[in-house]
């Protein structure tokens, strides 16, 4: 296999004296998707805002393509363009109709014409059934079609890399459904994806590589019917019998 | 009998529930009782606090005096159009300021919202400079900026600029950069509660997209936190309408001026009541145009961006 599309090496982060990320190392492959599950504050989210560089790390390497991103000092501009992220809530630009939404970083940052950046952006937004919502506000969309059109938006940098933090937390159960197919439909089409999520159901289904974080250390890593029908660790078990008590799986 | 028997006996007890459907719409109708008695209560408390006091100014001592010299019939009528023709320096003063203010202030805001160590004068600036100007009283502003800089006798001769122009010295020229800059303190301070009102999560939204620091700021965190200030933004605006009235201490003749110089010339205070008058004619109507404009930038984003 050639090198890793991206790799985390003994990351550490702390905020103050908390440890939230402690020694996480992990490697995602071209194509692969991980996902990491564990209770909030594991520290799910901070590594994946480690991984777009929102929150700088303290000791260790984050290495995209065989570049470490983590340099301090490094321009973060560039290297975010190449990765997408999708956040809990949305994080809509509520000011902005939704084709503007997903057109604003195409013209503004890759410095497309506007005419193009609109082509893209609607033929995004029609395969994923967003094709009349072009001309409305997110306040005006359901919670499933925000989180819809935020996925969109990320598509429409084109990125190599794909982050979503917890992406269906917010939702009613009825929507969820449609995201999760959003997200059904972009690993379908290859994209390199990291998702923290609560969804054991989803992720067990749509990744090639399950990672169990407690307290900020990635305290089991395995192919999701490795992890979820035997897993190895006291603690991943603990977590998974507490997930089907609360009837999650 | 048995409990379930005497349950249902207990269930049906309340038997002055009516065997009928009541009439429908008694709800609405009872709603519209009460609309009517709080109306007539409103009016009513309203029109006996307006007599009261209408009967306690006119019976009071002075009230003959206070009338002939404050409230003189002919004397509004022959000084008002007067006083109202001199309007426009207000107008005039206020337009010119209104955009630098809002220029000006919003520089210093992002000057105090830098986060860049290098930049930490700028921030310093800023901080000193909207303590200064709000700390100092406008009118002393309007003495040192109006009178001192011209004593200088730095700047000779006459400027243009964006199509106004006139002698260096000149109180329409300094009267108006005293406003703007103390104005402008109060207004950044506007805009910097407005732009941290913005969620930290929009600038996160913005800056994964590969959005810079100044893009981000630009078209995502402005943007939003403009049509926010705009309610507090009005409040400052509607007090400088007034304020451009301290420039003609420095001598331009405006409203107010003209109407304490006709209170000088007759000794009657009527000119200075249609002064006020005049204000109120012209800050009524602007409060009026910005709550149209909220109510329509609310209406177009869907509800939730000025709240």
């Amino acid at each position: 296999m050639s090198r890793p599309k991206l790799s985390l090496r003994h990351v550490r982060k702390a905020f103050g004296d908390k440890v939230v990320l402690d020694d996480v190392s992990l490697e995602v492959a071209e194509h692969q998707v991980v996902c990491l599950i564990g209770a909030s504050g594991s520290g799910k989210s901070t590594l994946l805002r480690c991984v777009n560089l929102l929150e700088p790390i303290d000791e260790g390497m984050v290495v995209l393509d065989g570049v470490d991103i983590s340099e301090p000092g490094l321009d973060p501009d560039p290297i975010r363009r190449r990765i997408g992220m999708v956040f809990q809530s949305y994080n809509l630009f509520p000011h902005m109709s939704v084709l503007r939404n997903v057109t604003l970083a195409p013209t503004r940052v890759l410095g497309r014409s506007r005419a193009q950046a609109d082509e893209h952006a609607l033929s995004l937004l029609s395969r994923f059934g967003l094709a009349d919502k072009a001309a409305a506000f997110p306040d005006q969309l359901s919670g499933g079609q925000q989180q819809r059109v935020a996925i969109v938006r990320a598509l429409a940098m084109q990125p190599e890399l794909m982050l979503l933090d917890e992406v269906t937390a917010a939702l009613d159960p009825v929507l969820v459904g449609e995201v999760l197919n959003v997200v059904r439909d972009m690993r379908a089409g290859g994209m390199t994806m990291m998702l923290a999520t609560h969804e054991m159901g989803f992720a067990r289904e749509i990744s090639d590589l399950v990672c169990f974080l407690k307290d900020g250390v990635i305290v089991e890593a395995a192919h999701p019917d490795q992890l979820f029908t035997d897993p190895q660790h006291p603690e991943t078990r603990a977590f998974l019998e507490r997930v089907i008590a609360s009837g999650r799986l | 009998m048995t409990d379930r028997t005497e349950g249902a006996d207990h269930v049906s007890a309340p038997s002055l529930v009516p065997d009928d459907m009541p009439a429908p719409g008694r709800r609405a109708a009872w709603l519209r009782a009460r609309r009517r008695r709080a109306t007539a209560i409103a009016v009513v408390s309203t029109v006996v606090t307006a007599v009261a006091l209408t009967l306690l100014v006119t019976t009071s001592s002075g009230w003959p005096k206070v009338k002939t010299v404050f409230f003189d019939p002919t004397r509004f009528r022959e000084d008002f159009p007067e006083v109202l023709s001199y309007l426009w320096v207000d107008v005039k003063l206020f337009v010119q300021c209104a955009p630098f203010i809002l220029l000006w202030g919003l520089v210093i805001a992002l000057c105090r919202n830098t986060r860049n160590p290098v930049l930490f004068p700028l921030r310093a600036f800023a901080a000193v400079y909207t303590d200064f100007f709000r700390g100092v009283p406008i009118i002393l502003t309007v003495y040192l900026v109006g009178f001192g800089i011209p004593k200088l006798g730095l700047l000779q001769g006459e400027f243009r600029f964006l199509g106004l122009g006139g002698a260096w010295n000149s109180p329409y020229l300094w009267g108006p950069v005293a406003l703007v800059l103390a104005y402008s303190a109060y207004v950044s301070e506007v805009f910097r509660a407005g732009i941290e009102s913005v969620h930290e999560s929009q600038r996160a939204g913005a800056r994964s997209l590969g959005l810079t620091q100044g893009q981000t700021m630009r078209h995502v965190v402005v943007p939003q936190a403009a049509r926010r200030v705009v309610p507090p933004l009005m409040n400052d605006f509607l007090s400088l309408q007034k304020d451009v009235a301290l420039v003609s201490f420095l001598g331009p003749i405006e409203v107010f001026r003209r109407a304490g110089s006709l209170k000088d010339l007759t000794g009657n205070f009527t000119p200075l009541v249609a002064a006020a008058v005049i204000f109120l004619l012209l800050t009524i109507p602007e409060t009026r145009l910005v709550d149209w404009y909220a109510a329509r930038q609310r209406r177009r984003t869907g509800g939730s961006v000025v709240s």
